[in-house]
C-alpha cells in the first residue's frame, strides 16, 4: 500500500484509497469491538487489547461564496499556498485519523492522518511525548503542531470557527506544524506557568524552504493562567517563532509561479482565553472569549516571479482576532468573531506585492447545534473585507463527527 | 507590540522565580523526594493530594488527616463527566504526589489531558501515585452492548459508585494502604485513622440502614442513570430514566413515554443530583405530583452534605421526606 505523506497534493490512484479505506475501516472496527470482546470484569490477554485509541472524525461542509476563491490574494500579503476561503459548493472536509497510545512507563505516542478530499493522505501529526521525565519537564519529538499562538496547537476539529483567523491564514498559511523537538516546563506553583521552546527543521511556512543542517527555525513560548473563583478560568501567553527561510514561496503557487523570499522572518504572538461557566459547569451555559495577535518581522531578499525581479525586502505586519462563544441553552452555542490585518512597513523592490495601502478585516457570526458530545452542525456567515473591492458574503455549512474514543479537548 | 511581548515574558519569569523558590521548599519537604529540611522551610511535611471529585477528597482527608494536604479539583455543584481541562488543574496535577480519582472512565474527557501536560511521573497511570477508587468495588451496569448509539456509556461499568456507603468503606480501605505505600513514613497514621474512620463508618451505615427501612421496594423515576448502588444498596426500584440514553438531554418524545407509563405504573419520586439542572425533573413532577428529590449525590452537592456523613445523612433524609410526603403504600 502506497501512502502519500506531506503536504503536496498528488492525485492518488482509485485502488490506493479504497485499499486505505479498508484499512481504515478494519483499524476502526478493532478498535470498537475490543471492549466488547474484554465484556465482564476484567480484560483478559488477547492479542489486540493494546490497540491504541483510535478516533476519525468526519466532517463536511457546503459552502456559498459570492467572490471568486480562485482569485483570492490579500493585498501587500505574501500568501502560502493554503490562503483560500475555500471551494464553492458540497465537499467534504480533511478527514482525520487520530490514533494514540503510552509506549512504555515513561513515553505516549500519537498520530494524525489526514485523508484529504482529493484522496491524498498527508501525515498531520507524528510524535513521542514523555511522561516519565519528571518535575515538570516534557519532552516532545517528532512532527507536530507548534506552541506558538493559542489555537495552532489544537487540531482544526477543536476550533470554535469553521474556517481559520485571518491571520493564521496569513501569517502561518493555515496552521504552522513542523518537525522538530520541544521542551516544555511546568512551575510547581499554584498559579499554571508554563515555559516552553522548540528546535524545528523550519519546513513549515513562515520558515519555509529552509532545509539545513542544524535548527532551521526556533521557538519560545510562555504560559499563565488560572482560576477567578469557581466560575471562571483564563490564560494568557506570548511566544517568539525565528526562522530562516530560504526560498519561502507565496503567491501564485498553484499556478507554477511562486514568488521566493530568503532572509529571516520572526513572528511574535500574544494571546488570551478567558472561559466562564456558572459553578464550573459547562454544561448548560457558558461563554469563551478569546483573541490572538500577530506581529510579524520579514528582512530580506524577495523574488517575484512575474516581474522577475529580486530584490530587498522589509515587511513589519500584524493581524489578530478577537471573538465570543456563548452557549445560550444546552447543545446550542453562538459565537461572533472580528477578523483584522495591517500592513505597517513595506518595502518590496521585487513589485512581487500589491498596493498594501488596503487594511483586510472580516466579520463572523456562528450558530452550533451539538446532537451529542460525538456530534455537531454549524452554520457560520462571514462579511470578509480581506480583499479591496468590495464584500465577500461567504456562508458555510458543516456537519462534523466523532467516532470511536475520543478524549476532551484542551482549554 | 514586540515590546509589550517581551515585557510580558520578563514578567513571567520573575515572578517564576519568586514561586520557583518557594516551591522548591515546599518540594523539599515532600516525603519520598529526599529527607533536605531545614534551609528556612518550617512548615510539616505533607503529601500533595489531588482529588478529582469531592467524595474521594473528603475521604482523603478522613484517613491522612494533617499528613495531607488535600486539592479537590471538582465541586458537588459540577458534572464530573464534564470539566475542563483548565491551567489551574494542570498546576495542580504537577504538585501532587498522588491523585485519589473514580476512574471507570469518568474522567476520560479531562483526566489524561491533565497527565499529559502536567510532566509529572508520580502520579501516571500504573504509579502508586495513582488511584483509582473504582477498581476497588464491584461495578454495577457494565454494559453488555458497547455502542455510542447508547449514547455516553462507560465501558467499565457506572462510575458512581460513592453513593453506597459500603463502597466508600471499601475504597477508604484501600486508600489507607496506598497512602502507606506513597508515604511510608506516616503508613502507620494512615492505618489508625483508617481504623477509627471504619468503626464510626460502619456504625453510621447501621443507623442508615435502619432509617431508610421504608424505602425498600420504593419505586422512583432517576433523571441520569447516577444512582444504581444508592438503590441497590437501599433497595429501591428505578423503573425510568429521564435521560433516554446517558448524558443525552431528555427529549420531549421520550419525556411523554415516561409520563404515559407512570400512569400505568406510578413512582413514588424523580430524584437527580444537584449538579444537573431540574428541568426534566420539574417537567415530570409537573405533570404527575410526584416530588422532585434533589440529592447532594457527593459532598457539597447539598448544604447539609459537608462531608461524608453528613452526605449520607442528607441523602436519607431526603429520600424519606419525599415518602412520608406522598404517604404510605404503593
Amino acid at each position: 500500500m502506497k501512502h502519500h505523506f506531506g503536504r503536496s497534493r498528488h492525485p492518488a490512484s482509485r485502488g490506493t484509497s479504497a485499499s486505505m479505506r479498508v484499512a481504515v475501516m478494519g483499524m476502526i472496527a478493532a478498535a470498537l469491538s475490543l471492549p466488547a470482546v474484554a465484556q465482564g470484569s476484567m480484560i483478559g490477554s488477547s492479542a489486540n487489547a493494546f490497540n491504541p485509541a483510535i478516533s476519525l472524525i468526519l466532517s463536511g461542509t457546503y459552502t456559498h461564496l459570492s467572490q471568486d476563491p480562485a482569485a483570492y490574494s490579500l493585498s501587500g500579503f505574501a500568501l502560502g499556498d493554503a490562503a483560500s476561503p475555500g471551494q464553492r459548493g458540497f465537499g467534504i472536509s480533511p478527514s482525520e485519523l487520530h490514533l494514540s497510545s503510552n509506549i512504555d512507563p515513561d513515553l505516549y505516542a500519537a498520530m494524525a492522518l489526514i485523508i484529504n478530499p482529493d484522496n491524498t493522505v498527508s501525515l498531520e501529526e507524528a510524535y513521542f511525548q514523555t511522561t516519565g521525565l519528571g518535575n515538570g519537564f516534557t519532552l516532545k519529538g517528532g512532527r507536530f503542531f507548534s506552541g506558538i499562538g493559542m489555537i495552532n496547537q489544537k487540531h482544526p476539529h477543536a476550533w470554535d470557527f469553521i474556517d481559520e483567523p485571518l491571520a493564521y491564514r496569513t501569517f502561518l498559511n493555515f496552521q504552522y506544524g513542523d518537525e522538530g523537538l520541544q521542551v516544555r516546563w511546568v512551575a510547581p506553583t499554584e498559579t499554571f506557568i508554563e515555559l516552553g521552546g522548540e528546535a524545528l527543521r523550519g519546513s513549515g511556512f513562515v520558515a519555509g524552504g529552509n532545509e539545513k543542517n542544524g535548527i532551521g527555525a526556533h521557538s519560545l513560548f510562555a504560559h499563565i493562567g488560572g482560576d477567578a473563583g469557581v466560575s471562571q478560568s483564563w490564560r494568557v501567553g506570548g511566544a517568539l517563532l525565528n526562522a530562516a527561510p530560504r526560498g519561502r514561496e507565496s503567491g501564485a503557487i498553484g499556478a507554477g509561479l511562486p514568488d521566493t523570499f530568503s532572509g529571516d522572518s520572526r513572528l511574535w504572538t500574544a494571546d488570551f482565553i478567558w472561559k466562564w461557566a456558572p459553578n464550573g459547569n459547562p454544561g448548560i451555559k457558558n461563554a469563551v472569549i478569546q483573541g490572538e495577535y500577530f506581529w510579524r518581522e520579514d528582512d530580506g531578499l524577495m523574488s517575484g516571479a512575474v516581474s522577475g525581479i529580486t530584490g530587498d525586502y522589509h515587511a513589519r505586519q500584524s493581524g489578530g482576532y478577537l471573538q465570543g462563544v456563548y452557549q445560550f441553552m444546552p447543545r446550542w452555542r453562538a459565537g461572533l468573531r472580528y477578523d483584522v490585518l495591517a500592513t505597517h512597513e513595506l518595502n518590496d523592490a521585487s513589485g512581487a506585492l500589491a498596493d498594501p495601502n488596503y487594511k483586510p478585516s472580516r466579520v463572523g457570526v456562528i450558530l452550533e447545534f451539538a446532537k451529542s458530545q460525538f456530534s455537531r452542525f454549524r452554520l457560520q456567515y462571514n462579511a470578509d473585507q480581506s480583499q479591496p473591492g468590495g464584500v465577500d458574503h461567504q456562508v458555510y455549512a458543516q456537519y462534523q463527527l466523532s467516532l470511536g474514543a475520543h478524549g476532551g479537548h484542551q482549554f | 507590540m514586540k515590546k509589550i511581548i517581551n515585557l510580558c515574558l520578563l514578567l513571567m519569569l520573575g515572578q517564576l522565580g519568586i514561586n520557583g523558590a518557594h516551591a522548591t521548599c515546599k518540594d523539599a519537604q515532600v516525603p519520598g523526594e529526599g529527607e533536605a529540611r531545614g534551609s528556612g522551610c518550617r512548615e510539616r511535611p505533607a503529601l500533595q493530594v489531588m482529588a478529582c471529585e469531592p467524595e474521594w477528597g473528603a475521604l482523603a482527608k478522613e484517613i491522612g488527616g494533617d499528613d495531607v494536604v488535600v486539592y479537590t479539583a471538582t465541586t458537588g455543584l459540577q458534572d464530573p463527566h464534564r470539566i475542563e481541562a483548565r491551567p489551574s488543574l494542570i498546576a495542580q496535577v504537577r504538585r501532587a504526589n498522588m491523585l485519589v480519582c473514580t476512574g471507570a472512565d469518568l474522567e476520560a474527557g479531562w483526566l489524561p489531558l491533565l497527565l499529559r501536560q502536567a510532566g509529572n511521573p508520580r502520579v501516571q497511570p500504573g504509579a502508586p501515585g495513582y488511584f483509582e477508587a473504582a477498581s476497588f468495588v464491584t461495578k454495577l451496569e457494565i454494559p453488555t452492548r458497547l455502542d455510542r448509539s447508547e449514547g455516553d456509556v462507560h465501558a467499565a461499568g457506572n462510575p458512581h459508585i460513592q453513593t453506597d456507603p459500603r463502597n466508600i468503606a471499601q475504597v477508604a480501605e484501600a486508600l489507607s494502604k496506598r497512602l502507606g505505600e506513597v508515604d511510608p513514613a506516616h503508613a502507620a497514621a494512615y492505618q489508625s485513622r483508617h481504623a477509627a474512620f471504619s468503626a464510626k463508618w460502619n456504625t453510621a451505615m447501621q443507623r442508615w440502614e435502619k432509617r431508610a427501612a421504608p424505602l425498600k421496594g420504593v419505586a422512583i423515576v432517576v433523571q441520569h442513570r447516577g444512582f444504581p448502588y444508592l438503590s441497590n444498596w437501599l433497595g429501591l426500584r428505578e423503573i425510568a430514566t429521564l435521560e433516554s440514553k446517558p448524558g443525552i438531554e431528555p427529549s420531549s418524545s421520550h419525556l411523554s413515554a415516561v409520563l404515559a407509563q407512570l400512569q400505568r405504573q406510578p413512582a413514588k419520586m424523580v430524584i437527580h443530583a444537584a449538579y444537573q439542572g431540574d428541568r426534566a425533573s420539574a417537567w415530570l413532577a409537573s405533570r404527575t405530583s410526584i416530588p422532585v428529590v434533589e440529592l447532594p449525590f457527593t459532598v457539597g452537592g447539598t448544604p447539609e452534605a459537608q462531608d461524608l456523613f453528613s452526605l449520607f445523612d442528607d441523602t436519607v433524609q431526603r429520600l424519606l421526606k419525599a415518602v412520608q410526603d406522598t404517604g404510605s403504600g404503593q
